[in-house]
């Protein structure tokens, strides 16, 4: 394994000029500078690159091939976006520069946020959220200024969630101060609409749905969902995390949802970094528009201008204006696709992951049949003496990235496989293929899954023992797990 | 342009694979009548070479700080950026992988978040750290947020002399909630001393300030932490971290909790983000701590190996009963950061940090001599200082643009007592030429 970048010692590399050391004693009173000096690498340049680059070996990414994560939408990155995001035009504008030296900027936000509205049909829209969950927030305390403008004597402190959502969902309704009350899926897949009347009290303020949900399945009872969360006068979020599903195909305004959060990480073709910066834009209805953060870009005649007098705005949620290099790339995604791309994303990767799936319920079953959208849920079968676990593992040393696993929670098992559309059919074909051979070891030979993976830098690793001895940063001399 | 990499007759293999004849056949759980069959109102494709050309154009209509000297601060900071830092984390094994959720083909990312916590604690002197929050504003609330859980306590003091913005954010966060801030105002720059200890009492959770704070000074820190813990209540900090190349450590003077905005830390100004939201504490909170943490181990070969650990906060796990709804973080960013120290190493972060605060102390003084110019506060200071202006500074600061500089920040939006006043900024980037261009023309009369 690489060494730790601190185990490394050489002479470090200058990159600025040296700086006069008498001038902090000089300007600086003695009680607000350090007794001791920062414990940092000491290390040249060379050891510095090729400690990094050594690192970049052991990760497996969406450019080293197949990625069919479920729900995170692990489509193709282009290039074209990370070059122009890098521009000294955009990467070098300073947040507070005047308005007249970053119109472009503001041109960006504004007509990403145009161009987000026409695919999703709402009114309103902010780039300021940083990722999903951070959308959701946002989302939901929208939904709160919202009651407690137009219906402040109605207490509605409870948030429905249905069983399949994902764990930021909940985690989001009980930050914002709401009490999370579980909704059931029937046998469908579908949220059981029996269920969810009884659950839909005065006091509900929102129902939170993922559509397609996190088992892949559309929502086919959609309108009616809507329209029951609505008569109670409730709001209906969406969690727009799927929403490659529906990109070019259907506007979630329309199915009746009054504000959704957008993963431009997902959707919108962004870098996950290896767990971020993504982006979180959230869209709302008219109704909405009010409590939008602030600032809002808008524009007047040619010029565009920062807007912060919004009386009922929720205020920020974000320092500045968000993931704008990221909204750049979103924006730079759009330009590329125009409408005749955007039209084919969702439908492509409907027919991906129907192909994969059909293709794949001969050797793993699925537990509901059904059309999917753009992806689905698998398990192992009952008979294997392997685990979901053991099959992901196994997964690896076929040269690919393991589908999500154990979620959603209410398919025991659950190995989610999402495609994209940018995956081709020969990239399938040959996981597929993978696959197929992988189930006939689960029956032969179940223990070479359960030692799996054999080919990747390291083996299976003990998490108990991280969470029980807990190293959670480098220290010289300590002795390490392997002493 | 798209990115389907499927040709016409592998969509049609496809279809017929499932034994459909169009891919409408898969869409019959949608309401028929929802499905978009017009063209929407977005412009047409575009190939690579003209999407290259319309963003060169917008990026055309924006001041960069590489084209104008910007002396611009508050809390997003013009600093030099090694050129190992993008050769990194322009990886694609870096930037195109996911939360490493499966170690075994992650641990590229994983120790590099490893040897970023350990960075971050080495720089605060805090015991643990997490992976990276969204920015400095969220870090910030999250840490109100478990000072309250910890202390079961519901009044924060909050300086007045935070970053406004951060305080937005904290306020938005926490409005209608069990949880009161109270703002306390500051004096010659400083936390209001007299304020702070008639509203600190032992239902205090916790005092939180800036160091250096919104306006550059540095806050009398030490006797802060003190008179916190007097009443039991935590000591939070939100610190910029190249200060600390020459500051005291945050654990040195009692910090219980530090955030911090670590774009200072290779990150280029990016109009506002992405950011880097800096976590980290005292051991005594880590089970408290939102966000990822990633930690040592071995694997089944009896290699050292790294995961994340202590998901059991996280809300795949607990869902509404987690420290916090973070998912997505800035790991991409604490790569960066991580690559920055790694190449800029305690000197260079030193050099770094005394450059900035010399060019600043420079500045200040010459500006203290031009007629009519007046420096607010008496207060040491690190590399950023308000100063009022005689005249009018929207028009001063349009003639400065003229000549390609980017001067203070006007901050009558967020101080209106401090209508007439500026904030300036320097850093290591700023050539003593450039500081006296500044100083020439602010010398002028309008
Ligand atoms: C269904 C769903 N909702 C919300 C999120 C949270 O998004 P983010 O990680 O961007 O905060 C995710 C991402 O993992 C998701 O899959």
């Amino acid at each position: 394994m690489e060494k730790v970048i601190f185990e490394y010692h050489s002479q470090p590399t200058s990159y600025v000029p040296a700086a006069d050391p008498a001038a902090v004693n000089k300007h600086i009173p003695a009680e607000f500078l350090g007794a001791e000096e920062v414990t940092l690498p000491q290390t040249c340049e060379q050891d510095v690159i090729r400690h990094f680059t050594a690192l970049s070996k052991l990760n497996y990414s969406v450019d080293n091939g197949f990625y069919p994560l479920g729900s995170c939408t692990m489509k193709y990155n282009p290039k074209v976006n990370e070059t122009v995001a890098d521009f000294d035009g955009l990467a070098g504008i300073h947040p507070y520069s005047p308005e007249e030296c970053v119109q472009g900027a503001l041109k960006i936000i504004y007509e990403l946020e145009s161009f987000l509205k026409e695919v999703s049909g709402f009114s309103g829209m902010t780039l300021q959220p940083a990722a999903g969950a951070h959308g959701e927030i946002t989302g939901i305390l929208l939904i709160k200024a919202y009651h407690q403008k137009n219906q402040p004597e109605q207490k509605r402190n409870v948030i429905l969630v249905p069983d399949t959502a994902h764990g930021t969902n909940p985690a989001t309704a009980a930050l914002a101060g709401y009490q999370v009350r579980q909704v059931k899926s029937d046998n469908q897949g579908d949220i059981d609409l029996e269920d969810l009347q009884q659950n839909l009290g005065l006091d509900v303020a929102a129902l939170m749905l993922t559509n397609p949900n996190t088992l892949g399945l559309f929502e086919k009872n959609i309108l009616e969902i809507s329209h029951l969360v609505h008569k109670n006068g409730a709001l209906l979020y969406g969690d727009g995390a799927n929403f490659n599903a529906l990109l070019g195909l259907v506007k979630p305004a329309e199915l009746g949802f009054d504000v959704m959060h957008f993963n431009l990480h997902k959707t919108f073709s962004t870098p996950h970094g290896g767990g971020g910066p993504g982006a979180g834009a959230v869209g709302t209805s008219k109704d909405l528009i009010p409590f939008l953060p602030v600032p809002q870009v808008i524009k007047k005649g040619k010029n565009y201008f920062w807007e912060y007098r919004q009386a009922n705005s929720i205020g920020k949620v974000r320092s500045f204006y968000g993931n704008f290099l990221i909204a750049v790339r979103a924006y730079a995604y759009f330009l590329a696709l125009g409408a005749e791309g955007i039209a084919k994303v969702g439908r492509q990767a409907v027919l991906n992951a129907n192909y994969l799936m059909h293709k794949l319920a001969k050797f793993y079953p699925v537990p509901y049949h059904r059309t999917c959208m753009h992806e689905f849920v698998m398990t192992p079968h009952q008979a294997w003496s392997v685990s979901t676990l053991d099959i992901a593992k196994r997964i690896i040393d076929y040269g690919f990235h393991p589908p999500t696993i154990y979620f959603p929670l209410i398919v025991h098992e659950a190995m989610m496989i999402e495609p994209t559309e940018t995956e081709t059919k020969e990239t399938m074909d040959t996981f597929i293929q993978a696959l197929e051979q992988l189930a006939a070891e689960a029956v032969q030979n179940p223990e070479l899954l359960k030692k799996a993976p054999l080919t990747s830098p390291v083996g299976r690793i003990d998490e108990a023992r991280a969470g029980r001895q807990l190293i959670l940063k480098y220290e010289k001399g300590r002795d390490t797990l392997l002493t | 342009m798209d990115y389907i990499g499927n040709t016409d007759a592998d969509n049609k293999d496809m279809l017929q694979a499932l034994g459909i004849a169009s891919t409408e056949d898969l869409l019959k759980d949608i309401p028929q009548d929802k499905i978009i069959r017009h063209c929407l109102a977005l412009p047409p494709a575009g190939s690579e070479l003209e999407v290259k050309k319309q963003l060169r154009e917008v990026a055309g209509q924006n001041a960069s700080v590489a084209d104008f000297s910007c002396f611009l601060g508050a809390g997003a900071y013009d600093h030099y950026i090694p050129s190992t830092v993008p050769v990194i984390t322009k990886r694609g094994e870096f930037y195109t992988a996911y939360t490493p959720y499966q170690p075994e083909i992650s641990q590229g990312t994983l120790q590099s978040i490893f040897e970023y916590q350990t960075m971050i604690c080495n720089l605060t002197g805090m015991d643990v750290a997490n992976a990276s929050l969204y920015d400095g504003a969220t870090a910030l609330y999250e840490a109100i947020h478990l000072a309250c859980e910890h202390t079961q306590r519901n009044i924060v003091l909050v300086a007045k002399a935070i970053h406004p913005e951060y305080r937005q954010v904290v306020h938005t966060y926490l409005k209608n909630s069990r949880i009161s801030i109270k703002e306390i105002p500051f004096i010659e720059g400083l936390i209001d001393l007299a304020a702070l200890k008639s509203q600190l009492n032992d239902q205090v959770a916790a005092v939180v300030v800036q160091q250096p704070n919104f306006f550059g000074c540095l806050e009398h820190v030490q006797q802060l932490g003190a008179m916190a813990h007097k009443q039991g209540a935590l000591f939070v900090t939100s610190i910029y971290p190249v200060s600390l190349g020459v500051l005291q450590k945050p654990a040195e003077y009692g910090a219980d909790i530090v955030t911090g905005e670590g774009q200072s830390l290779g990150l280029p100004v990016s109009f506002g983000g992405p950011y880097l939201g800096i976590f980290a504490c005292r051991q005594e909170f880590m089970r408290k701590m939102p966000g990822r943490i990633v930690g040592e181990s071995i694997d089944n070969r009896g290699q050292r190996a790294y995961v994340l650990t202590l998901q059991t906060r996280e809300q795949h796990i607990p869902r509404e009963r987690a420290t916090s709804n973070i998912c997505s973080n800035e790991a991409l960013c604490a790569l960066s950061a991580c690559v920055y120290l790694s190449s800029m190493g305690a000197a260079g972060l030193k050099d770094v940090a005394t450059a900035s605060l010399s060019g600043a102390h420079y500045l200040a003084a010459a500006v203290a001599r031009i007629p009519g110019w007046k420096i607010n506060f008496k207060t040491a200071f690190f590399n950023e200082f308000v100063a009022t202006a005689p005249g009018n500074i929207e028009a001063l600061n349009k003639k400065l643009l003229r000549k390609n500089i980017i001067g203070g920040l006007p901050l009558k939006k967020y101080y209106p007592e401090l209508k007439k006043s500026l904030l300036f900024c320097v850093t290591e980037k700023r050539t003593k030429a450039e500081i006296d261009t500044l100083v020439r023309i602010l010398k002028e009369k309008n």
